[in-house]
């Protein structure tokens, strides 16, 4: 399925109308779903080009999120590596401590305006879950996160974060009891309450036009770091890096410079305990394409095409699957898609924490520790951008456990 | 010479003669076992089946209710795999050249094992059509069009949600019969409103010539009869898993009896329709 690019097609027009990323992407859902599908792509593509709508959605980011998130040059790292000079976008200081509280106060104002009365969403790490339920607090919506019970298990603090703000946690005891199995449960609890319900997908996955949308909003992260780095430097970066589990903070930091044939981009996948061994959660690097939870793209299966579990020491990363549009930009090329494993993840954890006094998520761990291995093999005026995606609080208990402290 | 004709279609013409609704049972193929599977299989037509409907199981089957996630869990244990079913179908072929098999199940296992290499494998086992629940008509050209081509069809479905705007682009393409949900939400949930039924179906008999059948949450004769009288067929899937599952023993080893007493609750369903 390799598709080539073209010098002059711009990947920024991306999906078609039927919601595809090249052959990826689409909705395939049941038919009872279908015509809420529709229903959302309708209300958003409404929604997207209203000024009304956008004012509203600056005026939460900026007073309740508290954007623009900071583009910071990280001196000592940049010191510790030795060649590229290295800077953090900083969305782990946004309300909630990352990124994900973008896309939901977007979906949320989409769900209001829609009439919608209830908010459910799937969560792996917990950062999705409470980004949710602190938008429906926010707008007094009822919300139910479906969590899988072994992230129930080792998300305990998000899990409580979520019950204060309101939130119903319902424990997924299906499948592997985890990300995919949580957004299973969402699905079918959608289908079976069409009405009233509004499902705010927590990544650029899922059926059109869900990739679309949430990427859109997540795309705020490019543009203020474009912004940003042309007042720091003057110029554009050289090369950008984000983890990917769904995609949806890479993709919000990609975005804005896919037509930028200059910068090189690097999505970072979770190799678990090593791509060779089969327990990881590297859909491009390791997995083929398929279909699951709405959309084509490429999923972790075996030779009969059921879907198999990933395995990551960050959940947010421990899904089999990822967003269509990075399926595509695999493909053709604009994207390379690299892995690291938990123990490179925890190093570079330990290394920023030290070395920036931030203590970063297990997810951009993993972009970090990507950068340690590309950024000394580049030149001392190479501008790198890395998108610090969330931040760690949450994994301390995992951490502790790992490196064998009881705390 | 005579252009082959979809057993469907043959099968739908001959209950119209007869005056007759369509039972139509479902089983997890290699549910409890690939054994008891094949042995449900053979003896369905003689309880009463005149159409059966085989589901493929999944890893993560979202449309799906407890009954049948469970009957996949436990066929996976027993080995199932694609090939395995279509084996399965041959077998059944061997002894029954009439009674239509409906292959049902998500989209991924068949889009793994190669869509052409799949309708060419599953005619050869004698399948008469396909219903993917993940596959709605704005995606399923590929897969339905191929196996158009090989008189095989893709059976489409019509919710409560599938409102008057949507029909057009669900009868579009469609063939066999139209697989009528009778509620929102998940196999083996509550089952609908017989009244709002008679109405759904009457409407969007205004619109197509095709069979209707009625199928999620039929769980008694009497409901069975109910909707086959709404309509021109009842599809029954989660309690057939149900009692299989209250009367399975264990896993390792099931009952003595269990198809014979499978076939024999079928056969009470199968009669409900009937008297429709």
């Amino acid at each position: 399925m390799k598709n080539t690019l073209s010098n002059t097609e711009s990947l920024c027009c991306v999906p078609d109308e039927q919601g595809h990323f090249g052959p990826y992407g689409g909705r395939f859902v049941a038919e009872t779903l279908m015509p809420l599908i529709l229903e959302v792509e309708k209300a958003y593509n409404a929604t997207k080009n209203d000024p009304a709508f956008q004012a509203e959605l600056d005026y939460y980011l900026k007073h309740y999120v508290g954007r623009p998130s900071p583009l910071y040059y990280a001196p000592r790292l940049t010191e510790q590596f030795g060649g590229a000079k290295i800077y953090l976008k900083r969305e782990e200081l946004n309300h909630t401590g990352a990124h994900k509280i973008n896309h939901c106060m977007g979906q949320i104002l989409l769900a209001k305006r829609m009439g919608k009365t209830r908010i459910i969403a799937e969560t792996g790490a917990g950062q999705h879950g409470v980004a949710t339920a602190t938008v429906a607090a926010l707008f007094n919506l009822p919300c139910v996160v479906f969590m899988g019970e072994l992230d129930i298990e080792r998300q305990r603090p998000n899990v409580f974060r979520m019950r204060l703000l309101g939130a119903e946690v319902r424990a997924v005891k299906t499948g592997s009891r985890s990300l995919k199995d949580a957004m299973n449960a969402a699905l079918q609890d959608w289908v079976s309450h069409v009405d009233d319900t509004y499902y705010i997908i927590g990544t650029v996955g899922g059926p059109h036009p869900y990739p679309a949308m949430v990427r859109d909003f997540q795309s705020i992260i490019g543009r203020e770091t474009r912004q940003q780095i042309m007042e720091a430097e003057g110029r554009l970066p050289d090369s950008l890096v984000a983890c990917v589990g769904g995609g949806s903070n890479a993709m919000g930091l990609f975005h804005e410079f896919l037509d930028e044939p200059s910068i090189a981009i690097h999505a970072v996948e979770a190799a678990g305990h090593g791509i060779a061994t089969g327990m990881h959660a590297a859909a491009l690097t390791g997995g083929r394409a398929g279909i699951l939870h709405g959309m084509r793209s490429y999923f972790l299966q075996n030779e009969d095409g059921q879907i198999q579990e990933a395995h990551s020491i960050s959940a947010g990363l421990d899904y089999p699957g990822v967003g269509p549009e990075h399926a595509w930009l695999h493909d053709n090329g604009r994207v390379s898609y690299v892995s690291i494993t938990d123990d490179e993840a925890i190093e570079a954890f330990q290394l920023c924490c030290k070395l920036e006094g931030i203590i970063p998520a297990l997810e951009p761990s993993h972009a970090l520790a990507y950068v340690a291995k590309l950024a000394p093999q580049l030149p001392k005026d190479h501008l790198m951008v890395v998108n610090l995606s969330g931040r760690g609080d949450k994994d301390i208990f995992t951490i502790a456990d790992r490196l064998g402290v009881i705390i | 010479m005579n252009t082959p004709i979809n057993r469907l279609d043959a099968r739908f013409a001959k209950l119209k003669a007869d005056g007759q609704k369509a039972f139509i049972p479902f089983i997890t193929a290699g549910y409890p076992t690939l054994e008891l599977s094949s042995a449900l299989l053979a003896g369905l037509p003689q309880a009463g089946a005149d159409i059966i409907e085989i589901g493929m199981p999944f890893s993560d089957p979202m449309a799906d209710g407890p009954a049948i996630q469970n009957a996949n869990l436990q066929a996976f244990k027993a080995g199932i795999t694609v090939p395995k079913i279509l084996e399965i179908v041959r077998a059944f072929r061997t002894t029954d050249n009439e009674t239509p098999i409906v292959l049902m199940g998500y989209y991924n296992p068949i889009y793994s094992y190669g869509i052409m290499r799949f309708l060419d494998d599953a005619k050869k086992a004698g399948v008469d059509a396909f219903i993917i629940p993940d596959l709605p008509p704005e995606e399923d050209e590929e897969f339905r069009v191929p196996a158009d081509a090989r008189d095989m069809f893709v059976i489409r479905l019509i919710t409560p949600t599938t409102n008057e705007q949507r029909l057009p682009t669900v009868l579009k393409g469609a063939k066999g019969f139209l697989y009528c949900v009778s509620i929102t939400g998940i196999t083996g949930a509550a089952s609908g409103n017989a009244n709002a039924l008679t109405r759904y179906v009457s409407q969007v008999r205004l619109k197509t010539d095709l069979p209707i059948a009625i199928g999620f949450g039929v769980k008694t004769p009497e409901q069975a009869h109910e909707m086959a009288k709404a309509s021109d067929g009842v599809i029954v899937a989660s309690v057939i898993m149900d009692h299989i599952a209250q009367n399975l023993g264990s896993e390792e080893a099931p009952r003595e009896g269990l198809a014979a007493s499978t076939l024999a609750f079928t056969a009470a369903l199968a009669q409900g329709a009937h008297k429709a």
